[in-house]
């Protein structure tokens, strides 16, 4: 169990400076792929573990709980590991063919296994103190991927992304130093057991309220989300696919384990307070989707509109709707990351991202079209598929609860979600190409030679983007099509984090 | 910088810097010291040769390139961790075999599995500095 719960980080480390040490950059690849999917097969066996045991906490040089460093994995920090094992593992193989050669050499592997390994240790960690650091982890390896290569609009992005990132860290270590001033203790299990029998006074309130915001922040909540449309489309397609799978998502896990185990007395005031920022983060994302044409763009807007459908779950604080959060989360990686793969494929098709300048993929690529609509219309919440599942479970609790605001509010920002995909659907894949349709052009009347020249020789795919969307989609199908397994897994987790006395008493009270 | 008496100085100090942060790095668990410190004093040596015969010369002393010292680093400090779990004990708990090597200037040494952990930090401060250097020297010609 120790070893289990140390592995997720241990490997992408091992890898990250023996990735360092190989200059050779065929051995590279197979070393980079190989640590994914050892990353992947621990996390898998962590989550069995968990399943088996129950929550495991495991402290870090065997010091007692409240002084040490406590690693804990209960069912949702293991399913959130191994979501990242696994979208880890096909992102990695579509970067193969994705990444140019020059980010191969400034250390492009190496700092993927570094990103996996902050990630893994933001879920796993069961003190302040360390997820901070594991943010830091994070944010660093990120920033680098994002703007390696150094061109004009990635380091534009880039920069946005560090100060607003940064502001986030800052609000972050503010509330550290609040809550150890309350509590004298930074261990999530020990300030949880100070703070739950008494209401919280100023200090512990401005706490959470700053951790409300840093983390919001991380999530690319409402207002402060700004930098995750200016940023999540200039890099290399796969840098931004592992970003729009995991960045925000770890916001949001830090948000729902800080507001279900340590902020749990005021919910009348804090939960109302996400309720009311998911309902506006729903919709300034998807109407900002509505603007964009650029998919790439489209899909970044998307990823804030969905955040908060994740958050509205923790605002609503019951079990049932925590699970739905679970759910969605889950749901919601696996098919943004396979947009963002697919839109990859779309540029690498035609060259470009922009939905005016490119047409005639169903006919020329009718696969893609078919890959392009899975998860497309689970995104948007259309019956079969994993995404209707997940709202379902959420308007349900909604309905129940008779917060009707927030059940009008997602069903007609799910409708909005599905104008988007359509939109891409009908730019991207139905309509004419524009450059065989003369009249297409509006009356720009650009001079023919340079878009007619790409049309004859289409560059095909090479076999590892199929083989990592299919592999993706072939996920979001098999949710599809047994989502009571998911569900399972969502309520266990649900059940776990509303009663958060288990999870102290695991962390307080383990033998090592 | 083309100067006599730099130069004269630094052929000294630079290999006693070197000791010195040996020396700290050895004492270091129980004591000031330890594999940060032990890494920068190191890691000046080197600059205070760079400085007197220049920066690409300073480099070429080192047996490996600085980011190969940062990796070998990573690696030490993660598998210091892993005896422990071998004997049962959660990840990275020192352990502390029954030994005492005695050292003329850091006192007796016990070798424990915290001493790799330090010289993982060691190497990894050291590759770090000297990666700084050599990204911010690799256009300047040697004096």
């Amino acid at each position: 169990m120790n070893l289990l719960l140390v592995l997720p980080i241990f490997l992408p480390l091992v890898s990250a400076a023996i990735l360092l040490l190989i200059p050779s950059a065929k051995l590279q690849r197979w070393i980079h792929i190989a640590a994914c999917l050892a990353h992947f097969a621990a996390s898998a066996l962590l989550l069995c573990e968990v399943l088996r045991k129950g929550i495991t906490a495991s402290q870090l040089g065997n010091w007692p709980a409240p002084f040490g460093i406590t690693f804990v994995a209960d069912t949702f920090s293991a399913m959130m590991v191994l979501i990242t094992g696994l979208m880890g593992f096909l992102v990695a193989i579509y970067s193969l063919d994705d990444v140019s050669s020059e980010h191969q050499k400034r250390g492009f592997y190496s700092l993927y296994q570094v990103l996996l390994m902050g990630v893994s240790g933001a879920f796993l960690t069961g003190d302040l103190f360390n997820l901070f650091v594991w943010f830091e982890v994070m944010l660093m390896s990120s920033f680098v991927l994002l703007a390696l290569g150094c061109s004009r609009h990635q380091l534009s992005g880039g920069v946005k992304y560090l100060v607003l990132n940064f502001l986030s860290s800052s609000l972050f270590l503010t509330a550290l130093g609040l809550i150890y001033s309350v509590t004298g203790t930074l261990n999530m299990a020990d300030a949880a057991n100070i703070l739950k029998s008494s209401p919280l006074g100023i200090s512990s309130m401005s706490a959470a309220m700053l951790l409300m915001v840093s983390f919001g922040i991380k999530a690319g909540l409402f207002p402060l989300f700004a930098w995750l449309p200016a940023s999540y489309h200039t890099p290399p397609v796969s840098v931004s696919a592992i970003f729009a799978a995991l960045l925000t998502k770890v916001g949001v896990y830090a948000l729902v384990r800080v507001f279900t185990l340590i902020f749990t007395i005021q919910v009348d005031f804090t939960h109302d307070i996400l309720i009311g920022i998911s309902l506006i983060t729903m919709l300034t994302g998807v109407l900002g989707a509505a603007a964009q044409y650029e998919t790439r763009k489209i899909l970044s807007f998307h990823i804030i509109s969905q955040i908060g459908y994740m958050t509205l779950g923790l605002g609503f604080f019951t079990e049932a709707a925590l699970a739905a959060t679970v759910f969605y989360i889950i749901h919601h990686i696996v098919v943004k990351t396979n947009l963002f793969l697919i839109a990859g494929a779309i540029s690498k098709l035609k060259g470009t991202a922009e939905l005016k300048k490119i047409g005639g993929l169903y006919a020329e690529s009718p696969w893609l079209a078919l890959l392009f609509l899975i998860p497309a219309m689970s995104l948007g919440g259309i019956p079969p598929l994993s995404g209707f599942f997940a709202k379902f479970a959420l308007v349900k609790e909604g309905v129940s609860l008779h917060a009707w605001l927030s059940v009008f509010v997602a069903l007609a920002v799910g409708i909005l979600t599905l104008y988007s995909m359509t939109k891409i659907w009908a730019e991207a894949f139905w309509k004419a190409s524009p450059n065989e349709n003369g009249d297409f052009g509006l009356g720009d009347a650009p001079d023919p030679t340079p878009t007619s020249s790409t049309t004859p020789s289409l560059p095909s795919l090479p076999a590892s983007f199929w083989a990592a969307i299919t592999a993706m989609a072939a996920v979001t199908l098999a949710i599809s099509s047994w989502p009571q397994w998911l569900f399972d897994l969502s309520e266990r987790a649900a059940a776990e984090l509303s009663t958060p006395s288990h999870y102290i008493q695991a962390v307080l009270h383990s033998k090592q | 910088m083309n100067s006599l008496l730099l130069q004269v100085c630094a052929r000294i100090t630079s290999p006693l810097q070197i000791i010195l942060s040996l020396i700290l790095l050895l004492r270091g668990h129980n004591e000031p010291g330890g594999g940060f410190i032990g890494g920068l004093v190191a890691a000046a040596g080197i600059i205070l040769y760079g400085f007197a015969f220049g920066f690409h010369r300073a480099l070429c002393l080192l047996p490996l390139p600085p980011i190969s010292f940062i990796a070998i680093g990573l690696l030490l400090a993660a598998f210091s961790g892993i005896p422990a779990l071998l004997a049962g004990q959660p990840y990275l708990t020192g352990l502390w075999p029954n030994l005492s090597i005695p050292t003329f200037l850091a006192g007796n040494l016990k070798p424990g599995t915290p001493l790799f952990f330090d010289l993982g930090v060691y190497f990894s401060v050291f590759g770090t500095v000297l990666l700084m250097l050599e990204t911010s020297t690799k256009n300047e010609n040697s004096p």
